[in-house]
């Protein structure tokens, strides 16, 4: 059972293997692109991006979270046919964003976690979306009510993945 | 400045990394081909990603393979009972397209008519998807090793798929139909009205650029049209399903892709086309008076008697007073022998006509000049007006 703060000075921080670093973003990648072809369903979770979210809030390090996230949605976006970088800077403003917010409130509970990643998941879609139809020339349909569902749908598969990565952590 | 830069330090790195990732992909936008520093990212992740997607599909194939082959073999008489009267379906069938085939070959060859036919192909299965919903791609398992290229048409028995985009050396991208940013040259089977078929960002596939004076109707095919050079002609693409008057005189043309774009599992790459002519080498000897003899209107038969009943069952049928019976009964014997559901008068071959429900072109123009410019006319003759019919054997001639 992780200690934790809320206090900026007594603020837990943990960190991870290099193993676990590399192997959790490239597994969560390998299944976003291997699980839609058999669920199409599956298209509307963003695995990178919770995992962005988990590593951001665990290190509570706002320049690790940015390169986290910049990053994992750097090699997300290799694996489509969309220009690189659409991914790279709505993760990195998300991995910005949930290490500093990991530094200021807790995040290790259950009810903390499933808002803060809804949260998110929204922030990220409104950087996509302007990033995609502004920069890229996407036409993009923005729907609230999609937007929504999705994110709390990610939000519940994030508590528990949150809760199977979190045996994963080391404290400092 | 030092606290000012150590206080304000990771704002400062967010709005470097940002401004870095929007310099690169501005770059990429604005160039129309792949810089190599973005194309090697895209290399690293997916010779990363994809052996483990190789690997489980692999798995994932021999158990199938291993369950349905072995195992579970329930039903398999009697599909194997269906699939053989199948077979003789479309063995009946295919002796009446040949025909049509061979003349759509004939005038093929007089009007020097180029067209694209699929010489080669190479099955590949399907490993994996971009994972995203506005990138709507799938991953095969075949590369620039095995001789893919970008720009190499992708289809399923059922239908078109779409295109290859990037290759890599064991595996290739390919962006589906139903991505907003593919685009496929499309002509609606009856009505021959051309179009470009599109993806939306909700991945629906609609056909654009068709006019709202002409008619469409739900439940019309679509067909490639070949206009793309990337999709040969002919080619199924899908279904209409819904047609609404769209904006700026154009209609809103909902299609579904006849290919089961959400669950592929192995796909065909078309790696070569040829562009010919047939040649009347490999039609036959085909003389003008040959032409005639089809296009002319048939005589009608003389009340049948017993007598004429024994002695014309065999005789070709009768054309224009004007064919020198000597020169016409060669050419028509030959038909009535080789090609019965071209012979109008032939008794034995009138239910394919009838079946068909359309009277072909071949017989009802009128008698053209000597010269062969007759096709001038009707440049399709024989496949555009008369789609083949499936023949029910019993109105098939033996």
């Amino acid at each position: 059972m992780p200690i934790t703060y809320t206090s900026g000075e007594q603020v837990e921080v943990y960190r991870f293997n290099l193993p676990i670093t590399i192997g959790v973003p490239l597994v969560a990648l390998f299944l976003q692109a291997f699980v839609p072809r058999h669920f199409h369903f599956f298209t509307i979770f963003d695995l990178p991006l919770l995992v962005t979210i988990f590593f951001a809030m665990a290190r509570r390090n706002p320049v690790s979270g940015l390169l986290t996230g910049g990053i994992i949605g750097v090699l997300q976006d290799s694996l489509t046919s969309l220009p690189i970088g659409v991914y790279g800077i709505a993760k990195t403003v998300v991995g910005f964003g949930a290490s500093s917010l990991g530094v200021k409130l807790d995040v290790e509970n259950a009810g903390a976690r499933l808002l803060v990643t809804i949260g998110f998941y929204v922030v990220h879609e409104i950087v996509y979306f302007m990033v995609a139809r502004g920069m890229v020339g996407l036409t993009l349909q923005w729907s609230w009510p999609h937007e929504l569902w999705s994110a709390l749908a990610n939000a519940l598969l994030g508590v528990l993945l949150f809760a199977v990565l979190d045996r994963f952590k080391k404290r400092t | 400045m030092e606290s000012v830069l150590g206080r304000y330090r990771n704002l400062i790195i967010l709005v470097g990394v940002l401004f870095a990732q929007v310099l690169g992909l501005a770059v990429q936008v604005k160039r129309t081909s792949e810089n190599e520093s973005s194309r090697l990212i895209r290399i690293w992740t997916v010779a990363t990603v994809t052996p483990l997607e190789k690997g489980l599909v692999w798995i994932q194939s021999s158990t199938y393979g291993v369950w349905h082959n072995y195992l579970y073999l329930r039903g398999v008489r009697q599909e194997n009972r269906d699939l053989k009267a199948e077979i003789e379906r479309l063995r009946l069938e295919q002796v009446r397209l040949s025909q049509d085939a061979e003349q759509a070959r004939r005038l093929q060859a007089l009007l020097s008519f180029k067209e694209q036919y699929v010489a080669q192909t190479m099955a590949a299965q399907v490993i994996g998807s971009s994972g995203s919903e506005q990138s709507r791609s799938i991953y095969i398992d075949k590369g620039s090793r095995d001789g893919i290229k970008p720009d190499m048409a992708v289809i399923t028995a059922d239908g078109v798929v779409g295109k290859v985009l990037r290759v890599f050396h064991s595996t290739s991208l390919v962006l589906l139909i139903d991505d907003q940013s593919s685009g496929v040259g499309a002509i609606l089977e009856k009505s021959r009205i051309q179009g470009v078929l599109r993806g939306t960002p909700s991945g629906e596939v609609i056909l654009e650029k068709v006019m709202a004076d002409n008619e469409v109707q739900p439940g019309e095919t679509v067909l490639t049209s070949g206009g793309d050079s990337i999709f040969p002609k002919g080619m199924r693409v899908g279904t209409v399903t819904r047609v609404t008057q769209g904006a700026e005189l154009f209609l809103n043309i909902k299609v579904k892709p006849t290919a089961n774009l959400g669950q592929i599992e192995e796909v065909l790459v078309i790696t070569r086309k040829e562009e010919r002519e047939p040649s009347l080498a490999e039609t036959g000897p085909v003389r003008a008076v040959d032409i005639l003899a089809q296009r002319l209107p048939s005589v009608p038969d003389k009340p049948p008697t017993p007598e004429t009943n024994k002695t014309d069952a065999g005789k070709p049928a009768q054309t224009a007073a004007s064919t020198p019976p000597a020169v016409a009964a060669a050419p028509a014997e030959k038909q009535a022998s080789d090609k019965p559901a071209r012979s109008g008068s032939d008794p034995a071959v009138k239910p394919l006509d009838a079946n068909s429900g359309t009277v072909k072109p071949a017989t009802t123009q009128k008698a053209a000049p000597a010269t062969i410019k007759v096709s001038d006319k009707n440049p399709k003759p024989a496949t555009n007006q008369s789609k083949p019919q499936p023949v029910p054997p019993q109105d098939t001639p033996q």
